[in-house]
């Protein structure tokens, strides 16, 4: 069995020198912590990607996740362990790696405006080699499939962002990798723009053999939807990885239960009551809510849970018993939720 | 499909890259005034000084040597085109490549740096191409130059390895620039006076003495400028004396700057490139 990508006790730390002109201003002190010591963005991560799997990273901003995607991608040399891609190092045989990947990212604004998005997709993909023919053919069908054959001959600096983002992938596609990297490519984009990029993503992986992507997210609903399998990393560690499936089944023993309160003043109190796991709040300032995602581990916290949010004055105005979700399983290991 | 071979694959990325500066310019079309009528009107500054030179009833040989006077004034602004676009765009390019995010792009893909750091300069040559032989043609027209061409394969020869010698140059360039950033900036203000002096953009280098001028050969244009004009303006407008070296010479001493430039660009960008991915410096930290 040939992994796609493998990392053993791969670790990537970060030296954060001070900046100079950040000194210089009068916020130097606040800045001072941002600046301060190494950051360790990977923490001994061994993580194996087998060929032809749909590979999920999830994780919250400043996980990790765009670094090991870096590493992977022969832009970033690991401070120790080591990382290989389809069978090769990549401290040492760069060579081997890069004609066989691509990597896209969300929000990416590579590319020449004065050029159109043909021309743009059409030139990043001269950098693997293809003869320009071939590449023409696949930019148009691809271009069909995402439904911006419309927008071929129009210069990229006016291009909507889903639109922006459909080139992107296409650029990542049109070199045909046996391993594409996507960093979250659906980050900021309306539901049809992204829903066109997830099918494309799934059709490409199921339909062809060998060919592997690892995505990362913050959306839970991504990848519990798309991928095989999924990891779930935080501060550089990668703390659970298995089917969306298992991971649920994981806490299956523990329920979750939903509250919509008016404000709450402070979650302490709740954090206090026996009997339940962790759990994650969210203020809805719109509608002067918060809303509570907490896993209980014992169904008699409940009531607790009840008199502590009535205590503080607060109304509970609604309260759901769910099955567990992803993001539920990522509450109850990482202790916050996502998109906090 | 089979994978395309060392050479077919550099070759199609060189070509992909300098694709965007050869096409750009016909689709952008202010550069022609800034990139034409500017230089004429510097050129047109020296070649009013140079004529007023004139007696009132000057002979053949009085009309020639200010004839080669103007000649190398024109032939030095043409060229100078060249010297800006390596000074300015080349040399800063990979640090705003990076800032848009195409160097991961370019940097993770399989084509080579040279095929990289080649297509910019080929794209860079081509566009300013374009440019300086407007600036030749209007400045021939305008100021009526008249210009012998005794050896044409040895001009374009010395023509080209000039382009090749000064954008190596700006390859090296583009390396630093990486390197030092916003910092790198200031470099280039403060070389473009000097050298437009030290080259001898507007008259013989040589004019500044022998020391000075050695030191200046380092730059290119310097040893190309001093050979186009050995070979275009027989009838020397300064006198002899103050031509460098035989055209020949210099052409060899080109191909020599041409060969140390290329390969001091190779190694900056293969030092540089291991440096970045070390300490994360190859994308921006939102990337
Ligand atoms: N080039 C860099 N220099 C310094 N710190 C970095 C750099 N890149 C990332 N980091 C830090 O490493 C951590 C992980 O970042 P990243 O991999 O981008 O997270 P994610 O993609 O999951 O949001 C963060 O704390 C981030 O600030
Ligand atoms: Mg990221």
């Amino acid at each position: 069995m040939t992994y796609a990508t493998e990392t053993r006790d791969l670790t990537r730390i970060f030296k954060r020198k001070p900046k100079r002109h950040l000194l210089k201003r009068k916020s130097a002190k606040k800045n001072e912590k941002e600046n301060g010591g190494p950051v360790t963005a990977l923490d001994h991560v061994n993580l194996t990607i087998k060929e032809g799997e749909l590979f999920g990273l999830l994780g919250p901003n400043g996980a990790g996740k765009t670094t090991l995607i870096k590493v992977l991608c022969t832009l970033l040399l690991p401070t120790s362990g080591s990382a290989y891609v389809a069978g090769f190092d990549v401290s040492k045989e760069v060579n081997q790696i890069r004609r066989k990947i691509n990597m896209v990212s969300g929000g990416e604004t590579s590319g020449y405006g004065l050029l159109t998005t043909r021309e743009n997709i059409w030139m990043f993909s001269q950098f693997y080699g293809i003869p320009s023919k071939v590449a023409k053919e696949r930019i148009d069908e691809l271009m069909h499939t995402f439904g911006l054959y419309d927008k071929k001959n129009v210069k990229v600096r006016t291009l909507s962002t889903g639109e922006r983002q459909k080139m992107n992938m296409i650029r990542g596609f049109v070199t045909d990798p046996e391993i594409l990297f996507l960093d979250e490519p659906t980050l900021g984009l309306d539901v049809n723009a992204s829903r066109t990029i997830r099918e494309y993503i799934m059709n490409w992986v199921r339909k062809r053999e060998h060919k592997t992507v690892l995505l990362t997210t913050h959306y839970m609903m991504e990848a519990e939807m798309m991928c095989d399998r999924v990891a779930i990393i935080d501060r550089g560690r990668i703390l659970a990885l298995d089917t969306p499936a298992n991971l649920k089944r994981m806490i299956r023993k523990e329920s979750t239960v939903q509250l919509e309160v008016d404000t709450l003043k402070s979650t302490a109190p709740i954090g206090g009551i026996k009997g339940i796991g962790n759990f994650s709040s969210k203020d809805d300032i719109a509608h002067g809510t918060t809303n509570l995602t907490i896993i209980v581990e014992d169904e008699s916290a409940i009531s607790d849970i009840m008199s502590a949010i009535t205590a503080q004055g607060s109304r509970i105005r609604s309260m759901r018993k769910t099955d567990p979700t992803l993001e539920d399983v990522f509450i109850s290991m990482v202790g916050k939720g996502l998109e906090e | 499909m089979t994978e395309p071979g060392f050479i077919r694959l550099n070759v199609r990325a060189l070509f992909g890259r300098s694709y965007p500066r050869v096409i750009g310019g016909t689709r952008e079309l202010s550069w022609i005034f800034f990139e034409t009528v500017l230089p004429i009107l510097s050129i047109a500054a020296y070649v009013f000084i140079y004529k007023a030179f004139l007696p009132p009833n000057p002979d053949q040989t009085m009309l020639d040597k200010v004839n080669s006077l103007v000649g190398y004034v024109v032939i030095g602004g043409t060229m100078t085109a060249f010297w800006l676009n390596v000074l300015w765009s080349m040399a800063s390019q990979l640090y705003w490549e990076k800032e848009v995010g195409n160097l991961q792009l370019y940097m993770m893909a399989p084509m080579s740096r040279m095929a990289l750091l080649g297509g910019m300069a080929v794209g860079g040559m081509f566009m300013t191409s374009t440019r300086a032989v407007t600036t030749l043609v209007v400045g021939v027209f305008i100021f009526g130059v008249v210009i012998t061409i005794g050896n044409p394969l040895l001009i374009l020869a010395v023509f080209f390895v000039t382009l090749i010698a000064l954008y190596g140059m700006g390859m090296m360039f583009a390396s630093l620039y990486l390197l030092y950033g916003r910092e790198a900036w200031n470099l280039s203000a403060l070389m473009e006076e000097p050298i437009f002096l030290l080259s001898g953009f507007y008259f013989p280098v040589k004019a500044l003495g022998q020391t000075v001028a050695i030191g200046a050969s380092v730059i290119p244009a310097t040893l190309g400028l001093d050979a186009l004009r050995q070979l275009m303006f027989p009838v020397s407008g300064f006198g002899t004396q103050f031509y460098f070296f035989s055209p020949e010479l210099e052409l060899a001493v080109l191909c020599v700057l041409a060969a140390v430039f290329l390969v001091l660009a190779k190694l900056s960008l293969g030092y540089l490139e291991t440096l970045a991915k070390r300490e994360g410096k190859l994308t921006t930290r939102h990337q």
